[in-house]
């Protein structure tokens, strides 16, 4: 009896030492760290791969893991490129010197407001600050100009938000920067005061689809990713931008680094170079990621509005920085 | 790996007279040592990252309002999530395990499932039922109806393994069903039962995937801030040791419950079945409570997975990629259940068979990493490997012994109510026989413990196969899980694409549940090993 109680332990150490084998010998191409659309990547990586040679390892994860786990790695981070969603992350990584400078031709490909000020990041693709409403509730016409009147007593109750997404801090940050920490925090207090807590954008654009909240504060990519995956047919809610040179009506970058520690950095240069090329960012076009491709000349997915168009104020990532001043307000109104 | 070899395999075999019983058994003790160490490692990294926050910063991190109320929010959680666990596991696990209630091979599995859906899935099912289904009592719902196989397993092979003579003999002597139940059947599944209650109480200390979607705040929100806005290690961390503060607290609290007097059988040892109560015409209650259990449980999470996959827009076939993932998914948790097992073995050995300060505390450490969230193991992991024995980093084996460490106290609880309810009288009189350690072990040690071995086996293989934040971290690069490529859909919101990824890991988890209600039903109709 006590033979069958064993479970069949010989096989399976066989297939682990097989599986590891399989898996441990590294490879001698580029080994990239990943917060971006998981889709989008692997499309750029395989366009890459198909025109260089260079095989690309990736490694996904949302970008704030991958932040913590390169900060613990330090200089014997196995990566050599880190692919971010947003220039908060990247701020705070450069600030620790963890950062290769990026080749001059590459930075310049893009308008150099869309990189770091110090040559640290390249900026890939953009996404713009809007906001969703309910179409059964709400009509174009009745929707705030600016993302300050959410704190006014008129959307109590209707407007919802995400305090600890990553793409609200920018905003808290922006008005700060243009009406000062004072306005901002009686903004962010009233704000709180109206408006349903939601854990992320994905919950905020879902929401106010069902008409739970009637309106809400997002990056434009999650309505249109909503809309593709529900179909038009069945989506109640619109997008709406805010009036031009708004604090609410501001660009968020996604960008990628070069570690200092990379044992292949020609290699990594050569991708970060593909990123912002005609043709990276033609895949990026066409992924169904609904970002801005940041090169001039490649137009965005049909179906966008031209960024040019949108008005977006004039703040850079550098302004928008890491995010810290905006976290601190948060956690001091008891928000996070 | 073959340090981990089970521990009394390699026992002495120089001399085995009377006076060996009373010295220490180096090789459970060298495997305790073991167990512990893995377990201290993430918490060394946990203190030495807290500690580089000054009294400034730990002023700014603790003393706020937003804190305290998240504190409470954990507890006022983890109790009344207990205390329902409690009582859903024990009373399933009695109508399956006792009673002739029908179908009982179909509840064994189905009542184990629950554990090997993703949180997301669940809360998600739920909201979509009823947008307005958020807060307190929301979570209270879903956190239970996802964890109380957590006391349900450990309690089910605790009653397959009873000896119903106790109870028969109280019957005879005039106690009534009821009594015999309370006085003695619940005496010997008590340390099963306290210890499903030990893992749901810890395991919501550490939740956080659910209750973003659910909108319910907890503490590990103030945590995963710091990481996921600040990139702030050290902030996190500091929060993180108030975690490892309440645990500790919890941990006494269940030791002083569990000391009370001893749970084996005392009797013969050859094992037969108790006999099943007929319900009678309490049969069909019985069958529409664990049908109710099981369809709020089970159903509304594979309803949703099924209305995905009908609705949604990226709904496509999966591609032939989903069978790598599952074969990763099944391999990985296969192995990490298995070191899981061996590793507890000897720390429920120490603690339950020699008993003494030192051992508790292995044991009682070695139950820290439920408590706290993934990402800091995770990343405590990480800190060391990378450093220490970087050959080993982002490699599989370091991806299943980070699921064993993070699941030691699942496969403990397994094997420690096991050990509780085998007489040691057995092994003694094997011993007094002039067998030696290893073969006592072998030979009426394990077969004893086989139902809580196997309880062990299935906690830690479920819960690695859903298990996804240390996955995302230490995961060899390019190799994908079901949860990492089912991560990837749903924050997508390719939900269609998703749920394949999603039903794979409940059909997965059933293998093991599944083996293991045939094993128990071996053991309670044949009388079992001798």
């Amino acid at each position: 009896m006590s033979r069958s109680a064993s479970i069949p332990l010989a096989p399976l150490l066989i297939s682990v030492s097989l599986l590891l084998g399989a898996c441990g010998g590294s490879s001698a191409g580029l080994t990239l760290y990943s917060g971006q659309h998981e889709q989008t990547t692997a499309l750029l990586v395989k366009a890459f791969e198909r025109r260089t040679g260079i095989t690309v390892q990736v490694r996904s994860a949302d970008e704030a893991t991958l932040g913590n786990q390169l900060d613990q790695e330090g200089s014997n981070s196995p990566a050599d490129v880190f692919y971010a969603e947003n220039t908060p992350v990247l701020e705070a990584l450069a600030a620790k010197g963890m950062f290769a400078p990026v080749a001059p031709a590459t930075l310049a490909a893009v308008p150099s407001r869309d990189a770091s000020s110090r040559g640290l990041w390249v900026g890939v693709s953009a996404r713009v600050s809007a906001l969703v409403y309910n179409t059964a509730k709400l009509t174009g016409a009745s929707l705030p100009s600016s993302v300050l009147e959410l704190a006014s007593p008129r959307w109590s109750v209707k407007v919802g938000f995400a305090p600890s997404e990553t793409d609200f801090q920018p905003v808290l940050t922006a008005i700060i920067r243009l009406d000062g920490a004072q306005a901002a925090e009686r903004w962010l207090k009233g704000l709180a005061a109206n408006a349903r807590i939601y854990p992320d954008n994905e919950a905020v654009v879902t929401e106010v689809n069902n008409g739970e909240s009637q309106l809400g504060p997002i990056d434009h990519y999650y309505w249109y990713r909503l809309r593709q995956e529900q179909g038009a047919g069945a989506t109640t809610s619109a997008l709406h931008y805010y009036a031009a040179g708004d604090p609410g009506n501001l660009i968020d970058i996604s960008g990628a680094a070069i570690l200092r520690s990379s044992s292949h950095r020609p290699a990594a240069q050569e991708f970060l170079a593909f990123l912002v090329s005609a043709a990276g960012q033609r895949v990026i076009e066409g992924s169904g990621s609904w970002e801005y491709p940041l090169r001039p000349g490649v137009s965005p997915a049909a179906g966008l509005p031209p960024l040019a168009q949108l008005g977006a104020n004039s703040l850079t990532p550098a302004e928008l920085g890491d995010g810290s001043e905006a976290l601190a307000m948060e956690q001091r109104l008891g928000l996070l | 790996m073959s340090t981990l070899a089970p521990a009394e395999h390699l026992g002495s075999r120089l001399s085995h007279t009377w006076s060996e019983r009373r010295r220490w058994p180096l090789v459970s003790v060298a495997g305790g040592a073991l167990a512990a160490g893995a377990v201290l490692l993430p918490l060394a990294f946990l203190v030495v990252q807290a500690q580089r926050s000054g009294w400034g910063e730990v002023q700014r991190l603790l003393l706020r309002h937003s804190v305290a109320v998240l504190l409470w929010n954990s507890v006022r959680l983890a109790a009344a999530c207990t205390a329902l666990c409690a009582v859903l596991g024990v009373g399933a696990a009695w109508l399956v395990e006792r009673t002739d209630v029908p179908a009982r091979r179909l509840w064994a599995v189905l009542l184990v499932l629950p554990l090997g859906i993703p949180d997301f899935v669940v809360a998600f099912g739920w909201i979509s039922i009823d947008p307005g289904f958020h807060g307190y009592l929301a979570a209270v719902m879903v956190m239970t109806l996802s964890l109380y196989p957590l006391v349900y397993l450990p309690v089910a092979a605790a009653l397959a393994n009873l000896d119903p003579g106790l109870e028969e003999a109280a019957r005879s002597l005039g106690a009534g069903p009821w009594k015999a139940f309370a006085k003695l059947t619940m005496r010997q599944i008590w340390p099963a039962l306290l210890g499903g209650c030990l893992l749901v109480t810890l395991g919501l200390l550490a939740e956080y995937g659910a209750f973003e979607i659910l909108q319910y705040q907890t503490f590990t929100v103030a945590i995963f801030t710091e990481f996921k806005l600040g990139f702030d290690t050290v902030a996190a961390c500091t929060l993180s040791l108030v975690l490892v503060m309440v645990s500790v607290a919890v941990l006494g609290g269940e030791l002083t419950l569990s000391g009370r007097g001893r749970t084996f059988r005392p009797g013969p040892g050859a094992r037969r079945g108790a006999p099943r109560i007929a319900l009678g015409r309490r049969r069909i209650g019985a069958v529409g409570a664990l049908a109710l259990l099981a369809a709020l449980a089970l159903g509304v999470p594979v309803g949703t997975l099924g209305y995905w996959i009908l609705h949604g827009g990226s709904s496509t076939l999966p591609s032939t990629s989903i069978l790598a993932a599952a074969g990763h998914t099944a391999l990985f948790s296969a192995a990490a259940a298995i070191l899981s097992t061996l590793l507890a073995i000897p720390v429920a050995t120490l603690a339950i068979r020699h008993r003494n300060r030192l051992t508790l505390l292995i044991e009682r450490i070695s139950y820290l990493p439920m408590a706290l969230p993934g990402l800091v193991i995770a990343l405590g992991l990480v800190s060391f490997s990378v450093r220490y024995a970087f050959s080993l980093y982002q490699s599989s084996a370091e991806l299943i012994i980070a699921y064993a460490i993070l699941f030691l106290p699942l496969a403990i609880v397994g094997v420690r109510s096991a050990m509780a309810q085998a007489s040691p009288r057995l092994e003694e009189v094997g011993r007094s026989l002039g067998a030696n350690r290893s073969s006592v072990f072998l030979r009426i040690t394990l077969p004893l413990i086989a139902p809580g071995l196997g309880a062990a086996f299935a906690l830690v293989f479920i819960s690695s196969a859903t298990e996804l934040t240390a996955t995302l971290l230490l995961r060899p690069t390019g190799v994908n899980t079901l949860a990492t490529q089912f991560w990837v859909y749903t924050t997508n919101f390719s939900y269609g694409a998703a749920a394949p990824y999603a039903a794979l890991m409940v059909a997965i988890s059933a293998v093991p549940a599944y083996l293991l209600s045939r094993r128990m039903r071996t053991i309670s109709r044949t009388g079992g090993p001798r």
